[in-house]
């Protein structure tokens, strides 16, 4: 028994429990809007988008976090551009995009290989995680959860229906530039946890697990939420325990979620469908009968 | 979805009071010689010009590209005039969305109707010009939003989600939202896609009431035969305004053959096919996939036929595209 609260006895492990659990529910938050909206590849994007960044960063000696943030921004402002200027599909445009960012990444990363850990970038490295690059995740997010919670309606508004909420006045341009400045700063923050590679889980399974629990938006928000704080959580203790990537066995959970609300959501699973199904079939035979 | 969306149909409108625009607010829609061409060099509209002022239903009839979106995106403030202006109640389309002065109705098509949201949801985003910063609604939100649901005769489903709805529940929930805006200018993007004759019945007699509680409605409409029935005035749009005013002088057959240019089913029957004597009137219909609009006699604008008699079909709203691009 007390082997199971061991995590808890280092400092190290309490700190990337709470700071997991933290990034994984702001990114779930933010899974909510993306999933709704066919965005959720964006995530992929940004996460490999702020490759450069960070390797421009190292170079000229400014925190990590930063350089990625402001490749991450870019590479969104840039979709955003492309898209508004042509008539490129949205698939198209995210493609284009963030594969010259990793590019342009990994170009600097081979020219300059001393300067980058190329591992922590991909991997996420949370349980070595410094006290200061800690502290940056944490601002990130609780700023970002901040700013979505006063807002969220707002935003709610603009991804449902952009006509009507310029219709009563909402800067729809404003809110959709703040919204992917959040989801640029949250992957840099997800970084951290996951790595690149799996940013994109952290941003799509838990918005996409309560769409099939939920048929409203406030709701959806809250089990979105919860679900992403607690498979961070949960993940970062039992990497300690199994000696596993964190990122993987974060992701690894979320998506053990996913599988059993896919068959055993109450309206939307598979299962309930096929006892509707089964259900008319009886119906229609019974009526049959004379 | 198919066991919730064969729902019984209640008669629009409900017992709430007739919704009254406060006499202080100037309504009105002026368009002034407004241009729009778009990044890619397509030009959406050029030179249009027309006036509009409140206790008026207004048609606005064109076909598909003729650039009937792009001036509802103008109006709204979508997209910017690169020439020309437009007024709201005197004022510039932003500074009009600000004193929640504008409603719009979308298509269906533009809806997400999967999005996780109620139709009390929806209706009651029509007051958030009315909340605070985090959009917490008031007891009097609250009132209004159960009032426009009882309006539309929608109270019943409010907890619905909008996806589980029929055709012309969807379209009234949409009505309900801009109700529940109160706003003085209403426009309708297409209201008669995809719905039956009962609820466009019902939602062209909500119309009126809007109209005469000093409200102004621009409605785009492929529905020609209703044209007469319920508006007053009508705007005829291809590329620019061609004809605007009441609908007795711009409703004609022959500025419609001009704005449609052969792309409307066009019959015409007259002589022995029409008359067994010598008669020189002839019958004209014109139709775009919706109602005709039936002409009798020598090119006078006459009333239309009693079409509501007449079977109908009632497309399934994701069947039918009506858009403009």
């Amino acid at each position: 028994m007390d082997e199971l609260l061991v995590p808890f006895a280092y400092d190290y492990m309490f700190k990337a429990m709470w700071v997991s659990a933290l990034v994984g529910g702001v990114c779930a938050f933010l899974s909510a809007y993306l999933m709704l909206k066919g965005w959720s590849l964006m995530g992929d994007a940004l996460a490999h988008s702020v490759v450069p960044g960070v390797a421009v960063a190292y170079a000229i000696k400014v925190p990590y976090a930063l350089g990625a943030f402001v490749a991450g921004l870019l590479a969104a402002l840039g979709m955003a551009f492309v898209r508004h200027q042509t008539r490129l599909r949205e698939d198209a445009i995210i493609g284009l995009v963030f594969t010259t960012f990793f590019a342009a990444g990994l170009l600097l990363v081979s020219l300059n290989p001393t300067s980058v850990n190329v591992q922590t970038i991909i991997f996420g490295n949370i349980l070595g995680i410094s006290d200061e690059d800690a502290l940056q995740v944490v601002i990130i997010s609780v700023v970002s959860f901040v700013i979505l919670f006063l807002k969220w309606k707002d935003l709610m508004v603009v991804f449902f229906d952009e006509s009507h909420a310029r219709s009563i006045g909402l800067p729809t341009g404003a809110l959709k530039v703040l919204f992917f400045t959040l989801l640029s700063a949250c992957t840099v923050a997800a970084l951290q946890t996951v790595g690149a590679c799996l940013v994109i889980a952290m941003v799509v399974t838990p918005g996409a697990t309560a769409y099939l629990l939920c048929d409203r938006f406030d709701r959806l928000l809250i089990v979105s939420v919860t679900i992403g704080a607690a498979t961070s959580f949960i993940g970062a203790y039992l990497s300690y325990f199994i000696d596993g990537a964190t990122g993987g066995v974060i992701v690894t959970l979320q998506t053990l979620l996913f599988i059993v609300t896919f068959y055993l959501a109450p309206k939307h699973g598979v299962w309930a469908a096929r006892r509707r199904a089964t259900a008319a079939g009886a119906s229609v035979s019974a009526r049959e009968v004379p | 979805m198919a066991d919730t969306a064969v729902l019984e149909r209640s008669d629009v409108p409900g017992p709430a009071a007739l919704p009254v625009v406060d006499t202080s607010i100037e309504v009105g829609v002026k368009v002034d010689n407004v241009s729009v061409i778009y990044p890619n060099g397509h030009v959406g509209l050029s030179d249009a010009s027309f006036e509009l002022g409140g206790g008026t239903i207004c048609a606005l009839v064109g076909i598909n590209g003729s650039g009937k979106s792009t001036l509802f995106k103008a109006i709204m403030g979508f997209v910017a005039p690169s020439q020309g202006r437009v007024l709201l109640g005197g004022l510039s389309p932003r500074d009009a969305m600000k004193r929640n002065l504008v409603a719009y109705v979308p298509q269906s098509e533009e809806v997400d109707w999967n999005f996780p949201v109620s139709v009390e949801d929806v209706v009651m985003m029509g007051r958030y010009g009315y909340m605070g910063f985090m959009r917490i609604p008031s007891s009097r939100d609250r009132t209004k939003v159960a009032e426009a649901l009882d309006r539309v005769s929608m109270t019943a489903y409010s907890e619905r989600q909008i996806g589980e709805l029929s055709g012309g529940q969807k379209k009234r929930v949409f009505l309900a939202r801009a109700l529940a805006q109160e706003s003085p200018i209403i426009l309708l993007d297409e209201p008669f896609t995809g719905v039956d004759v009962k609820t466009e019945t019902a939602i062209i007699e909500l119309m009126r009431l809007l109209r005469a509680g000093g409200h102004m409605l621009l409605v785009s409409t492929h529905n020609l035969g209703s044209v007469p029935d319920f508006c007053d005035q009508v705007v005829l749009i291809k590329r620019t305004v061609l004809a605007a005013g009441p609908t007795r002088e711009v409703f004609t057959q022959a500025n419609l053959e001009e704005a449609f240019g052969g792309v409307l089913r066009h019959f015409r029957l007259d002589g022995s096919s029409l008359h067994d004597d010598d008669d020189a009137r002839g019958v004209t219909v014109l139709t775009d996939d919706e109602r005709p609009l039936v002409f009798y006699g020598n090119h006078e604008p006459l009333s239309r036929e009693d079409s509501d008699q007449k079977p109908r079909k009632d497309p399934v709203d994701t069947a039918k595209g009506g858009s403009d691009g």
